[in-house]
């Protein structure tokens, strides 16, 4: 058979030859030269590191403010007396939800934080929490209003927002690192690259939801755009927003234990230290923690936005 | 205030992505058909030419689809014409600059919405307000302005309550006070009572009635309900995929249907209610009857007012006295029900 093949059929043959030497990208794939890979590289590279030199002690100036404020809530956090802090706590759910069952639960789940030995670790974390949340509202609702404003910014904001969500989080940290070094502000960083995204998206995504014949009415009766915003989609969006200040909030608490990688202080430390030394109790405790602040920091904001829920009527 | 007169010219509306290349196909007679079979686009108004009168209610009345909901938001250009004019006491809206305009919808239209419309989160008081919010005009003048409306609406003591713990037909009312607050002298109402049970409807109709008489405001009216529209309508003009089929006064409709589309619409109505005494008397005859009936009488009034006096004959009589002619017991009937 292999005599009556015509001439091509050599060349044919040869390709699929696995055995053969010459066809080896069938096996492995035909990558870039390693050389010209290695050069890639090390421009890149050596190109952030220039970045780094010249322009880091500006940014970290830039951020001086955002430090100052860190620090400041810290130290507020963790000199204010523990009963004052668990009162305002309480007082936060009471008037956010009007349930004395997460009022109380609040309150109790400080109480054993407290009494486990963690309390300043757990105001360490509280204080970067609330800062993330502060610092992503910040950023994310101007630019969750100007998504819903503008398709083009939706459609070029949502691939970076899936990037930020699903590049894992110590690739990130690399360059935040080598600009910024370790400390509060990395870490700050860190976290809010990480729980910016769903504030960004719900607050784009709840202007957008909001019922056509409302706004139709506002525009009707002479509103301007500010007016309109303010007025109308705003408060009407607000439960969604606060459904993604919610999901901020979350994202903010599981990013605590990496963040204490790069020196931010707080009940992730601990965790730390324990997996470093198999401390499986230290631990454990710690996480405990964790999830009490954040189960009731979760239900909070969640009894709070199913109020607005309730008080714009949107369940109907 | 009491209204302006608005002019509607050669207004053509192309729904689509590139609507100015068929408005030449459009003036030249295309049909809403042939354009979206062959262009894709959506002729929705075409050729619409329109006097409303100041302070009277006019009535566009059309099935969905006929474009009539488009139409009344061209007035304060919630919708931009593809090609046209409309004049609002001698303004072209449609020249207006985005300031301009928003100026023009806080002080000479309000409008009131088929689904309401009305902020979720805000109370009636604060709803009512609204337009005059938006005006900057103090709080303390909002408010009065908004209560004294509320109250004519019939809605005092509800005035803290949302929107959601109300019915259909309270909602409306706070819609209606809402409008009314801007004092407006164009009201546009787009199907305003279509979402409200029939009796609540009906109520509502007098309700607009008895502030019209006062009022005197230029009012838009767009219904598909043709009782409705018979009831309101100083004027009606029917609306046929993007064309005024017909435009004149409640009686000019039953009594001369322009084309079968209307005659459809008419078939079932109560003319008794519609059609005047003068409309069906016999002209210039004389009558020997004591009774005398003025000719603006609709037909079920002046058979009632026959049946009272036991008399089957009776002189009509103009706004004077004068004797016009007479109308038989026997003409109305026959008239009532389209014998």
């Amino acid at each position: 058979m292999t005599k009556s093949l015509p001439a091509g059929s050599l060349a044919v043959r040869r390709l699929f030859d696995f055995e053969g030497q010459t066809m080896d990208w069938w096996k492995s794939f035909p990558a870039m030269d390693d050389l010209v890979l290695t050069e890639i590289k090390k421009t890149i590279d050596s190109g952030f590191l220039e970045f780094t030199r010249s322009y880091g002690g500006a940014i970290e100036s830039f951020f001086a403010p955002l430090k100052a404020y860190l620090i400041w809530s810290e130290k507020l956090a963790i000199n204010t007396p523990w009963p004052i802090v668990i009162l305002v706590f309480s007082g936060i759910a009471i008037a956010a939800t009007r349930s004395w069952r997460i009022t109380i639960g609040t309150a109790i789940g400080f109480c054993l934080v407290g009494y486990f030995g963690m309390w300043e670790d757990a105001m360490k974390t509280v204080s970067m929490i609330v800062a993330s949340t502060l610092v992503s509202i910040a950023l994310g609702l101007p630019i969750g209003i100007l998504m819903s404003r503008y398709k083009w910014l939706r459609l070029s904001v949502t691939p970076v927002l899936d990037v930020m969500q699903t590049m894992p989080t110590f690739v990130y940290l690399i360059p935040v690192v080598m600009l910024l070094g370790i400390g509060k502000v990395p870490g700050l960083i860190a976290v809010v690259i990480y729980a910016l995204p769903p504030i960004i998206r719900l607050t784009d995504l709840g202007i957008r939801l909001v019922d056509a014949e409302v706004l139709e009415a506002a525009e009707a009766f002479g509103s301007s755009p500010l007016q309109k915003l303010f007025k109308v989609q705003l408060p009407l969006a607000l439960p969604t927003i606060m459904a993604g200040i919610n999901q901020t909030i979350m994202m903010a608490l599981a990013m605590v234990v990496v963040a204490s990688m790069i020196g931010v202080q707080g009940l992730g430390q601990p965790v730390l230290k324990a997996i470093a030394n198999q401390y499986f109790t230290l631990g454990l405790f710690n996480g405990l923690a964790i999830v009490a602040i954040a189960i009731i920091f979760d239900r909070i904001s969640q009894a709070f936005g199913r109020r607005l829920q309730n008080l714009t009527g949107e369940e109907q | 205030m009491s209204g302006l007169a608005i002019e509607i010219r050669q207004l053509y509306k192309v729904f689509g992505n590139d609507p100015q290349s068929l408005i030449k196909a459009a003036e030249g007679g295309m049909t809403r058909g042939e354009m979206l079979a062959k262009h894709k686009h959506v002729l929705a108004l075409k050729d619409i030419n329109l006097n409303i009168e100041s302070g009277r209610i006019q009535v566009i009345m059309g099935l969905s689809g006929s474009g009539k909901s488009t139409l009344i938001r061209h007035i304060n250009r919630l919708i931009d014409p593809t090609s046209g004019q409309i004049l609002v006491g001698g303004t072209d809206v449609t020249s207006l600059s985005v300031k301009d305009l928003r100026q023009f919808r806080r002080d000479a239209t309000a409008m009131v919405f088929q689904k309401f419309g009305l902020l979720p989160h805000r109370n009636v008081l604060d709803n009512t307000v609204y337009g005059l919010e938006v005006k900057g005009l103090p709080r303390a003048e909002q408010e009065k302005q908004a209560r004294k409306w509320i109250d004519r609406v019939g809605l005092s003591g509800y005035e803290d309550r949302l929107p959601r713990q109300l019915s259909g037909g309270m909602q409306q009312r706070v819609g209606l006070a809402r409008a009314l607050s801007n004092d407006a002298p164009i009201l546009l109402m787009d199907e305003a009572f279509s979402a409200l049970d029939p009796l609540i409807r009906v109520d509502m109709q007098s309700v607009l009635l008895d502030l019209q008489k006062e009022l005197r405001k230029t009012i838009v009216f767009i219904t598909h309900d043709l009782d409705e529209a018979l009831r309101l309508g100083d004027r009606i003009a029917i609306l046929k995929d993007g064309l005024v089929v017909q435009n004149g006064t409640p009686e000019d409709i039953v009594l001369s249907p322009a084309d079968d589309y209307v005659s459809a619409f008419v078939h079932e109505v109560n003319r008794g209610r519609v059609v005047t005494l003068g409309a069906v008397m016999r002209q210039g005859e004389k009558s020997e009857s004591s009774l005398g009936l003025a000719a603006t009488l609709t037909l079920d009034e002046a058979l009632s007012r026959m049946l009272d006096s036991g008399i089957s004959e009776a002189s009509v009589l103009d706004a004077t006295g004068q004797v016009l002619g007479s109308a038989k017991l026997t003409d109305l009937v026959a008239a009532t029900i389209r014998h």
